[in-house]
């Protein structure tokens, strides 16, 4: 089965979708494959959100939103766009340890890493055109309009030029895929130059994501407004992207277990734990970053209202903590104390992303945003399709596994 | 926000320290702040309430009529601009006294260095040489940053189109380009609204604060607000009583992003070269290693 028709001469495309496509199943076997309990929920989230995404661009974004005049931006900026981008780190992350820094160990999770990335900022782009108004005029700044003085410009110029970074670095795995070895071998030349680039562009977007609410101290809670918000926003995204990497590959060798080398299944906790001890680290400066921001803005007498109590929670509940607890972990080398802190980093993360766009955001306005069930439900669905795309490709290209006809880079 | 001329010295240090940084950037927008900028001064002692502002600004603009004509009850609370309604005239209690009360127009401010112009990333908004603040609607792509960026709430979205645009007030560019004031301006009856040259509205301003000892607060709202705009305001009541926001400072919005930007170039030419550096190193070392562990073997 897996010597293609490519190699008999002649395209059989029946053979092809067979082999590629179906997993060298016959349609009906491969449908009664997809049969499962996951996948009912996966079908169940789609039967409802796909309606709601129509109704959306039917209706416009009042029908199907909380947005208001005074409330903007709402969760798919917060989530899909700003916690997204955060979470989508680990692709540069991984890539600059393996590539640039000469790390070859976690050579094994650069692949998962980096195609994590690459799904996440064609997901956050998705999710970006449920939010724009008008989304077909995207080409506009791309193409003859240039706001060179907006922070949303470089953001949206270094996502898209990213985006192609990305799938041309994980283009490698779709080749061997394919049987493309001379189109691979032109990818894998440019490993290294697609990993510095990334690295450039990943710097300038993640921290001018962050930039974009340096206009607005009116908006923005004084503890959460800060002139090194670019830098947290910087420094959380590579805590991110460890965490992400960590929770995912814990996630994908229990899910994908099959996929996975078996000369491979001992490493993993080798790894999660290096991960971790970078985590730690990170985080641990993250801290202090943010404590000079506090010191910055003197705002200390706002820590003793609600929103400092929250803040306080952020700083030591989401930061602090998951510090030392990522270096017990180490310490005790315990994978599965690292898995869990690493969940609770990321949710730490979203919920940062979140205070910034959406719970510190427009404190003082006279109407709160909440966002409504329409809203809620096409971030879920688009998270969804996200995490079946993921599956479909692992299942079927060599991202967990190396394939064997191809050497090592 | 009372403002010393230590503040204004510190600011116009902070602008020239800031236009060393960035200077085409700083040179385009000090140009506009230096020109002789069309303005209206609001003299929200002498606005009556008549709202005819109001009506004027729906028929240049071609927006339906404004709510409630003639009627009390329209002020019971406070409104906002919307996508149909570009100015607004608000009632706000000026004392505890029943009808001690002020009229106080509202609509874009159309700033100097303006927030929404820095913010948009296609040029939808643009601050033009003429001094309007304009909005080209072909270009927008809905992100609605200039609704977030802006301090005074003023671009509104179009929530209920699948195929929305901003609004807001246009400082009727286009009749200022015949030559004409803006529809508002020109129909007040009372004087509350007087168009003109900014520099000029300045003075008279200033004029009528001190010519009228005691009666006017000493500010003109709108001189410096958030680096300056070309809707100048003075009053008899404290301002934040009115509904403006007092806590902007004079730094125009743009300023505070400026050094973020400024920071592109230099991630662009310092990020590559430092990487190969390391590469290299990790490489060398890998070299070494492999080859100090092939030594071990042969002794």
């Amino acid at each position: 089965m897996t010597d293609t028709t490519l190699d008999r001469g002649g395209f059989d495309v029946r053979s092809f979708i067979r082999d590629k496509i179906f997993l060298g199943m016959s349609l009906g076997e491969y449908f009664r494959s997809l049969l499962t309990p996951g996948n009912a929920v996966f079908a169940l989230i789609l039967i409802v959100g796909v309606p709601i995404i129509v109704y959306r661009f039917a209706f416009g974004i009042g029908a199907s939103s909380h947005l208001t005049q005074m409330n903007p931006w709402g969760i798919w900026i917060g989530l899909d766009v700003m916690s997204g981008v955060a979470l989508a780190a680990g692709g540069f992350t991984v890539a600059t340890a393996v590539y640039v820094l000469g790390l070859k160990e976690y050579h094994p999770i650069v692949r998962p890493a980096v195609l994590t990335g690459f799904l996440g900022y064609l997901f956050v782009v998705i999710g970006l055109c449920a939010d724009l108004g008008r989304p077909w005029k995207l080409p506009v700044p791309m193409a003859y309009s240039f706001g060179t003085g907006s922070v949303m410009f470089e953001v949206g110029w270094c996502v898209c030029l990213y985006l192609i970074v990305l799938a041309l670095e994980f283009s490698p795995a779709a080749f061997e895929w394919l049987g493309l070895r001379k189109a691979r071998e032109w990818a894998i030349r440019m490993t290294l130059a697609l990993t510095i680039l990334g690295l450039c562009l990943s710097t300038l977007h993640q921290s001018s994501l962050g930039a974009l609410f340096l206009m607005m101290p009116h908006r923005l809670h004084p503890l959460w407004y800060s002139g090194f918000v670019p830098i947290f926003f910087f420094v959380s995204a590579i805590i991110a992207g460890l965490s992400m990497v960590i929770v995912e590959s814990g996630l994908s060798h229990r899910v994908f277990k099959d996929q996975v080398d078996p000369k491979d299944h001992g490493k993993l906790d080798k790894l999660t734990l290096g991960l971790a001890r970078g985590a730690a680290v990170v985080l641990f400066a993250y801290f202090f970053l943010k404590l000079q921001g506090l010191v910055d803005s003197g705002r200390f007498d706002l820590l003793l209202t609600p929103y400092g109590y929250w803040f306080l929670f952020e700083m030591l509940g989401f930061i602090l903590i998951p510090s030392f607890l990522y270096a017990i972990a180490v310490r005790r080398q315990n994978a599965t104390l690292a898995r869990w802190v690493a969940g609770w980093t990321v949710l730490g993360i979203v919920v940062n992303r979140l205070n910034l766009s959406v719970i510190a955001f427009n404190w003082n306005a006279p109407e709160r945003y909440v966002p409504g069930f329409m809203e809620i439900m096409i971030s879920v669905t688009i998270i969804t399709i996200g995490i079946m795309t993921f599956r479909w490709i692992v299942n079927r290209m060599p991202v967990l596994r190396e394939d064997p006809s191809y050497p090592q880079h | 926000m009372d403002l010393s001329r230590r503040t204004f010295i510190k600011f116009a240090g902070a602008a020239g320290a800031a236009g060393l940084a960035a200077k085409p950037a700083r040179a385009e927008a000090s140009a506009l702040r230096t020109v002789n900028t069309p303005a209206v001064l609001v003299d929200t002692t002498r606005c009556v309430g008549c709202r005819g502002c109001e009506a004027a600004c729906g028929e240049s603009n071609l927006l339906p009529p404004p709510a409630q004509p003639g009627s009390d009850a329209v002020f019971s609370t406070p409104r906002r601009t919307d996508p149909s309604t570009y100015t607004v005239v608000n009632r706000a209690a000026a004392s505890s006294k029943e009808g001690d009360v002020r009229y106080v127009k509202r609509q874009c401010m159309h700033c100097l260095d303006p927030a929404c112009a820095s913010a948009c990333l296609a040029k939808a908004l643009e601050k033009t040489a003429a001094g309007p603040v304009v909005y080209h609607k072909e270009r927008c792509l809905g992100c609605r940053y200039c609704m977030v960026a802006c301090q005074f709430d003023v671009p509104k979205f179009d929530f209920d189109s699948p195929a929305p645009y901003i609004h807001k007030c246009t400082f009727c560019a286009e009749r200022q380009a015949q030559g004409l004031q803006p529809a508002c301006a020109s129909v007040c009856p009372t004087g509350a609204l007087q168009f003109g040259h900014r520099e000029e509205l300045l003075e008279e301003a200033r004029t009528r604060i001190y010519q009228n000892a005691g009666k006017y607060v000493h500010q003109v709202y709108g001189e410096f607000e958030a680096g300056g705009t070309s809707w100048l305001y003075i009053t008899d009541v404290p301002f934040d009583k009115l509904g403006f926001r007092t806590d902007l400072g004079p730094t125009s919005p743009p300023e505070l992003t400026r050094t973020a930007l400024a920071a592109v170039p230099f991630v662009l030419t310092l990020w590559p070269p430092l990487l190969m550096g390391l590469y290299t190193f990790s490489k060398r070392r890998a070299e070494a290693s492999k080859s100090g562990e092939k030594e071990a073997h042969h002794d």
